[in-house]
């Protein structure tokens, strides 16, 4: 059972709140997840969904005018909020690994690679300029770089996109993380290349055994990959559940509405597609009201009162919507 | 069934070359070219969507592109309805434009900011219909509006004050305007969030059977490229590697390329996922400056043989319809 292995990561009632001329943006809403050790947890949302705030959010990587609120968030039992900057700062470095989703504006581009790989070593595991380079060139060997040793002295630049993709997972990997957080990491990619990437990270998660967090908002490479799936929208999880369940009997209306909008490449082709009227809501206020239930085909009077929380399906499996989607009435 | 639909030919593309300089030093003296699209041809019937598919940088969009005249192309025609247009004069051109029209990726850049939403659309009737009245070219922007579901209220409007999925809508009605009867759509959805794309892509289809038009639809979203076209084909490095209709191109494609692209589509589906087979390229793209002799894919190919690094394949008819580049497709 999942629950009896102490989890990587627990988070508990996460809020983050940006303050904008504006006024408030609720960005992250009461958000509660874990992760496992060696889990792949996909997070699914459209743009805005908080999927990528919320992770930014854990790791204390906002800018000041985000007021980020938590019960707790525990890495391996630790409180990372009661952290100093120092201790963060070598969590951040060693424990946690991070893949951004454009490579080129997270990769330095006037020093070499080789330099700012070997950077975290030096700092983080206290290797010699000699252990960290011979470490280094593993690396980007292990990620799948040809003739690695030479190319370690390339900038960024001489490197094509699915090549700098591979240097940011080989950087995230290198100081062998226990979580590694992969924020939209092969968006920015062509189809044969985000290919290739999904194989390496199957292939290095057996290897180095971490537990990952994967954002996307493609279910297609969820489905591929992941061991759990939690979708997010309107700054909450709406559903959460393991990957076969979550898409053999998906339960909340954005879930069931996000997975009828996909066209396929087998299969029946239909006439129209199903599209999902409305816009994603705009998070000024603290939500009083479900976030989908303008767009929500099952909506009804409570939705606009009260903002659902989680209930559990089944084992494993939580949804939040006052909707049952089994009996097809109110929960 | 859409795959059936054979109008007479409405765009024909022969030979069509895009090659752009390359200047180096500092006597800036030509060192080479970037073939971004290299020697394509294609004809896209009335009233279908031709899919036009590929990875970033194989020139897709330059061919859109080429084929509106928005380059000049190098060489090669493209007739629109027995004109040439890429050996028209500009005032000649100019006249053909109201009939061609393009709907572009990013909504937030293709529309000017500090026009409302009235002026923009009014724009190509300002600029080619001259006889109308201000008061026609209103009513004109209002139907235009209420045809890609926007409020008529918004009319005054900034860009900005709109999202993703209604900026694209602008640009649609922008397209609409002069009543074009051939649109290219460079990536229209790619900027756009999945819950969102349905609603743009149902417009488009919509649209296409209310008036008539025919699109060319350049996308790397082979998904949806299968749901919108009657015939697709597929670029790599400037070339065009297969042309079917969209039903037998997904089912049995013929070309590697086109084998290993429709392999690495991810499903969202973890049963079909886990089962399916996929072919992974090794590598990447070459550069187009520099393209490997004989076929363009053979550095990539699974299954390549020595006659394809020496001799480029001819572009032939495999089966009536179905056009391959490569020497043992069958």
């Amino acid at each position: 059972m999942r629950d009896e292995i102490a989890p990587l990561l627990d988070v508990v009632d996460l809020h983050t709140v940006f303050q904008t001329r504006g006024g408030d943006v609720h960005a992250v809403n009461s958000v509660s997840f874990s992760v496992a050790p060696g889990e792949l947890l996909g997070v699914v949302g459209e743009s805005g969904s908080g999927k990528s705030v919320t992770m930014m959010s854990l790791m204390g990587l906002l800018p000041s005018s985000a007021r980020v609120e938590a019960q707790a968030v525990n890495f391996e039992g630790r409180n990372i909020r009661d952290m100093s900057d120092d201790a963060l700062r070598v969590l951040r470095g060693r424990d946690v690994g991070f893949v951004f989703q454009d490579p080129m504006t997270s990769l330095n581009p006037v020093f070499t690679v080789g330099y700012q790989l070997t950077e975290a070593l030096r700092t983080h595991l206290g290797k010699s300029k000699k252990e960290a380079r011979a470490r280094a060139a593993e690396m980007l060997s292990l990620v799948g770089i040809p003739d690695a040793k030479a190319r370690l002295n390339d900038y960024p630049h001489q490197f094509s996109g699915g090549m700098r993709q591979r240097v940011m997972i080989a950087m995230a990997l290198a100081c062998d993380p226990k979580l590694l957080i992969a924020d939209e990491p092969t968006t920015a990619l062509d189809v044969t290349i985000q290919a290739q990437i999904l194989e390496l990270v199957k292939g290095l998660r057996q290897k180095m055994g971490m537990g990952i967090v994967w954002i996307t908002h493609d279910l297609g490479v969820v489905a591929g990959i992941a061991d759990r799936v939690m979708v997010m929208y309107g700054g909450q999880i709406v559903e959460q559940a393991p990957v076969k369940e979550l898409f053999a009997n998906p339960q909340h209306p954005y879930t069931i509405a996000l997975l009828e909008t996909l066209p396929s490449l087998t299969g029946e082709r239909p006439e129209r597609l199903r599209s999902i009227d409305g816009q994603p809501p705009i998070l000024g206020a603290k939500l009083t009201s479900c976030p989908f239930a303008a767009r929500c085909r099952q909506v009804m009077d409570r939705c606009h009162r009260e903002n659902p929380t989680r209930r559990e399906v089944k084992a494993g499996h939580d949804v939040a919507c006052w909707w049952d989607a089994t009996q097809g009435g109110a929960a | 069934m859409r795959d059936d639909v054979e109008g007479k030919p409405l765009v024909e593309v022969r030979n069509l070359k895009m090659y752009f300089p390359i200047y180096k030093g500092i006597l800036r003296r030509q060192v080479g070219q970037v073939k971004a699209v290299d020697d394509v041809s294609f004809t896209v019937h009335e009233g279908e969507t031709l899919g036009l598919v590929g990875e970033s940088g194989c020139g897709k969009s330059t061919c859109g592109r080429a084929i509106l005249r928005l380059y000049d192309p190098t060489d090669g025609s493209v007739i629109l309805d027995g004109t040439d247009i890429a050996s028209l004069n500009t005032d000649d051109l100019r006249q053909m434009r109201t009939d061609m029209q393009m709907i572009f990726q990013d909504p937030q850049a293709s529309l000017n900011p500090k026009m409302t939403v009235e002026r923009i659309i009014s724009e190509p009737l300002i600029e080619h219909r001259k006889g109308m009245s201000a008061k026609e070219r209103s009513d004109r922007v209002g139907e235009l509006m209420d045809a890609v579901g926007l409020n008529r209220t918004f009319a005054n409007r900034y860009p900005h004050e709109f999202s993703g999925g209604q900026r694209q809508r602008i640009g649609i009605a922008r397209a609409l305007a002069l009543s074009p009867r051939f649109i290219v759509c460079d990536e229209p959805i790619a900027a756009l969030d999945v819950s969102i794309q349905a609603q743009v892509v149902n417009l488009l289809e919509d649209l296409q059977q209310k008036m008539g038009l025919t699109y060319l639809f350049i996308s790397h979203d082979l998904s949806m490229v299968r749901h919108l076209a009657t015939r697709v084909a597929v670029m790599y490095l400037g070339q065009i590697m297969e042309l079917a209709p969209s039903g037998q191109l997904y089912s049995d494609p013929k070309h590697p390329y086109t084998k290993a692209l429709l392999s690495a589509v991810p499903e969202p589906d973890p049963r079909e996922e886990s089962r399916r087979d996929r072919i992974i390229l090794q590598g990447d793209v070459p550069s187009p400056a520099n393209p490997p002799t004989g076929c363009n894919f053979c550095t990539r190919c699974p299954v390549a043989q020595p006659l394809c690094h020496q001799v480029s394949p001819d572009w032939r008819e495999i089966e009536p319809g179905r056009f391959v580049s490569c020497h043992f497709a069958e």
